[in-house]
């Protein structure tokens, strides 16, 4: 009797042939619970999670509270007005916090590895990155984008910008394409974390510390530097290299205009080539174990 | 492509419906070990956490499998759930080779890890459920079927609606207990099941297991240092030491390889020599404590009583024999035949 | 004698302890080092645009920079440290063993972060400020005084950190979960000890109270002792600040802990 029962439940999940579509609807699917599961934590402190609200809200914002200080000795930086600044700031922000929210707890892979509970996330019936990526799912993020947003409302304001539909076109263009660039460097420096299970701090550099970097005007930096994030790791193409089109200003390397367009496609191979890292970290966490 | 091929074949009735649910063909997982062997120099050593291990596990059995620390239990059940991919050998468990279809395969099985706790941790019991119900895409009526069987058995129903946080140890076992069996696994695997509960808790543990055995018909294996475990659960037994299959058989045959004994550890009221009683000798005197080693299989009661009638007691306690004494007479044994 | 012993033990094991974090080391040197780049080059450029802005001449502001980065772990702007430990000991319960424990609560918890911070000092500092100085001309004094009394000044404000953090942690008594009130601490911090903008560049009444606070003897204080904007007179009131902070929040964080023992004791533990 039980023997017959194991056979028709083995049965029953002989239809599922793992086709790449399916796991991508999987991941989505095993995302949205994990992430509801965490909601629900946090909510079981009210008190804590207003004020990490307020936390992020105010964190992110006194990021631009500095800036406005800068302004309010001097008219220029770097030869931007502080409308100009603004709305590169509010670019960055906005498309950092997406990826913030999406998938910020990412950074937290080497600790499970350290710890062991990685493997509860291996026995389940679903991808891998998708469950880190839903791990502490935390609302009160929506407060670095809320900012972001805010200051790019005030550097819309003021900023003269000569519209054209195309330019209209890429303002969400450029928050989504900068959301994935980031998401293709948090997803990375997770798949380092399987190598180095100590060095969040390293992916940190690169997540927080790039979207610091691009609140500022590329004229700022050495040119070096500007060369680093344009052709290495191409942050620049989250906002410098569009943001600067849409504004009329010179980029400080000497691109073709057609360059501004190209967001969407750094974005895809971007990912492209996280997710080759990723695989790539879970083999070697697979065969070594540690 | 080879793949397909491979899958074809495993998912021939012969194999599937033959004794051979686990079956593992000379598995083996070699771990590259970096050591410091001064100043930014390191040295790469090959470990062989598991060595060329060989069994099979027929559909119903519940087999406990020991050894102590380190041995390589926890590898080769990370291999068999597919976290973990075998450095070589041939590995099925229900026809699947777990760590090309590790997803496929997690449908099918069930995981406790005893020192890690799936549930989550601020929201009541019942929520986690609720979430393998969606994740493992259970079938609403199989769902509460399972779900009143598991809080039956192992008496979670007022615990459904407390936060995991609130659980003791005990009751947080059990709780990860139902949580692996709501999808109906074919198997499950339960890694140090009872390591840190009290006494009650573990026997309620080892009821529940023992019923989930004879009437779901699920495949056991677990992992344990708790030799009472496997006394009250398992007719076979599997012993690894150094990464190595030492022993495959029934408990008993385990008993006359390594006739374990149990120790009694004696307070007297003063430093007496040492005790001189029948069937029992003393191992170790440290002042007025004493400790006498008898046979496993004898009970305590008269040969405490003796020793009451002769000597001047003031405490007493009986030490189970542990996995690693009986392994370590397992190699004297070896060693001397 | 046997106390002082106690906590010099203490405070070498938390030092050797973060020590055996190696790669977590390197990585926060390479956050740092980064943050620096980021960082200096604005400041380039705002000085650029307003030399001698808040008394600093430019290279004196790119040394700031590089300063903040190396005392960054060091005096724990950003927290870190001993207090999600604490806090931790205080969800489970476990705080109640160490009340029983024969060594001073308080005492404890410092001589460990004495010992963290004097390994990040090294660990975490030297190498930013070494690129730093390869990278940029820097203006780092050549007299050893200035140097010691600059570190002194980092003493006195890894106290007042201590002070705060111990404060913040404490609470946890009372919010269960500490993340929310940590949190707006560590913003607290990052932005009125200056490590995102001087705070002798932060305009009219605003400068005033930023000075004033606690959190500028985290970085402001030591910083301008080593750029040699406090000697004489100036360098001994800077340090009665720093030492009238430390006092004063140390001897709060000693109320507090006492009113969190006898909440300890009405629960039973």
């Amino acid at each position: 009797m039980a023997d017959l029962q194991a056979q028709e439940r083995h049965d029953a999940h002989r239809g599922f042939p793992p086709t790449g579509r399916s796991r991508v609807v999987d991941g989505l699917r095993a995302y949205r619970l994990i992430a509801w599961m965490w909601i629900r934590s946090t909510m079981a402190y009210r008190a804590s999670f207003a004020m990490t609200v307020f936390g992020n809200f105010a964190g992110t914002a006194l990021d631009f509270v500095a800036i406005l200080l800068m302004f309010s000795r001097v008219d220029e930086l770097g030869g931007y007005s502080l409308g100009e600044v603004a709305f590169l700031y509010g670019l960055s922000s906005a498309a950092f916090g997406l990826t913030d929210l999406a998938l910020g707890s990412v950074d937290r892979l080497g600790q499970r590895v350290r710890d062991g509970t990685l493997d509860t996330l291996l026995v389940r019936p679903a991808p891998v990155l998708a469950q880190v990526a839903a791990d502490r799912f935390a609302l009160r993020r929506l407060g670095r984008i809320t900012q972001g947003l805010l200051v790019l409302g005030y550097a819309l304001v003021v900023v003269d910008i000569s519209w054209t539909p195309l330019k209209v076109l890429m303002m969400p263009v450029m928050v989504v394409s900068g959301a994935a660039i980031f998401a293709s460097v948090f997803v990375a420096g997770a798949a380092f974390q399987f190598v180095a299970q100590d060095a969040s701090q390293v992916q940190n550099s690169f997540t927080y510390g790039g979207t610091t970097l691009l609140q500022y005007p590329p004229t700022v930096f050495a040119k070096d530097l500007v060369r680093g994030v344009t052709f290495v790791v191409p942050l620049a193409f989250v906002n410098w290299v569009p943001a600067l089109y849409v504004l009329d200003l010179p980029y400080p390397l000497d691109l073709p205009e057609w360059v501004a367009f190209l967001p969407p496609l750094v974005a895809v191979v971007c990912c492209a080539l996280s997710g080759v890292a990723w695989r790539a970290g879970l083999r070697s966490y697979r065969s070594t174990g540690s | 492509m080879d793949t397909q091929t491979d899958t074809q074949k495993d998912f021939g009735p012969a194999d599937d419906h033959g004794d051979d649910f686990i079956r593992l063909d000379g598995v083996e997982k070699v771990f590259d070990v970096r050591k410091k062997t001064g100043f930014m120099r390191s040295e790469r050593r090959q470990v062989r956490a598991v060595d060329s291990i060989s069994f099979a596990v027929a559909r119903g059995e519940m087999v406990g499998y020991i050894g102590p620390n380190g041995a390589g239990k926890s590898t080769t059940i990370k291999m068999l759930t597919g976290i973990l991919t075998p450095s070589g050998g041939r590995l099925r468990v229900a026809g699947i080779d777990p760590s090309r279809e590790r997803t496929r395969l997690a449908h099918r099985i069930g995981v406790v890890f005893g020192q890690r706790t799936t549930l989550w941790w601020d929201l009541p019991l019942i929520d986690s459920y609720r979430l393998m119900h969606r994740m493992y895409r259970i079938p609403d009526a199989r769902y509460a079927e399972n779900l009143d069987r598991c809080v039956e058995l192992l008496e979670l129903a007022e615990l459904l609606d407390v936060p995991v946080r609130q659980l003791s140890l005990g009751q947080r076992m059990r709780g990860d207990i139902a949580a692996a069996l709501l999808h109906d696994p074919e198997v499950l695997y339960l890694d140090e099941p009872t390591i840190g509960l009290d006494v009650i808790s573990k026997a309620k543990v080892r009821e529940f297991l023992r019923h989930l055995n004879a009437e779901q018909g699920t495949t056991v294996l677990l992992t344990t240092h708790d030799l009472t475990d496997i006394e009250q659960l398992c007719r076979r037994v599997m012993v690894i030491d150094h990464g190595r299959l030492m022993y495959d058989g029934p408990l008993t045959g385990l008993h006359e390889i390594g006739e374990s004994e149990r120790t009694l550890v004696v307070d007297l009221e003063r430093e007496l020599p040492p005790i001189e009683v029948e069937s029992a000798r003393v191992v170790k005197v440290e002042g007025p404590r004493q400790w006498l080693a008898f046979p496993a299989a004898q009970s305590a009661a008269p040969l405490v009583a003796r020793i009451a009638a002769a000597y001047p007691l003031v405490d007493l306690s009986v030490r189970e024999p542990d996995i690693e004494a009986v392994i370590s007479r397992m190699y004297a044994e070896k060693a001397t035949s | 004698m046997g106390t002082w012993r106690l906590y010099t033990a203490v405070a070498a094991g938390a030092f050797r302890r973060y020590a055996t974090y190696r790669v977590a080391t390197a990585a926060g040197v390479f956050t740092n080092t980064v943050f620096g780049l980021i960082l200096a080059y604005t400041y380039i450029a705002l000085w650029d645009e307003r030399p001698g802005l808040g008394g600093y001449d430019q290279s004196q502001a790119v040394t700031y920079v590089w300063l903040g980065q190396g005392l960054l772990a060091a005096v724990a702007v950003m927290g870190g440290g001993f207090e999600d430990e604490l806090i931790e000991r205080i969800r489970t319960g476990d705080i109640a063993i160490d009340l029983y424990r024969p060594a001073d609560l308080q005492m404890w918890w410092l001589a460990a972060d004495v010992g963290r911070s004097a390994f990040q000092l090294l660990g975490r500092g030297v190498v930013p400020m070494a690129f730093g100085g390869l990278v940029f001309h820097l203006a780092l004094p050549a007299d050893a005084g200035t140097w010691l009394a600059f570190l002194v000044a980092v003493v006195l404000g890894l106290l007042v950190s201590f002070a705060i953090r111990y404060l913040v942690a404490l609470l946890a008594f009372w919010f269960m979960d500490g993340a929310g009130v940590q949190q707006l601490a560590v913003l607290a911090g990052l932005f009125f000890s200056g490590m995102t903008l001087p705070l002798n560049v932060f305009p009219g009444a605003l400068g005033e109270l930023a000075r004033a606070l606690p959190w500028s003897a985290l970085l402001q204080a030591p910083a301008d002792v080593l750029l040699g904007e406090r000697t004489g007179f100036a360098l001994w009131r800077t340090y009665a600040f720093q030492a009238a902070w430390a006092v004063g929040l140390l001897a709060v964080g000693r109320m507090v802990q006492s009113a969190a023992t006898r909440r300890v004791v009405v629960q039973g533990g």
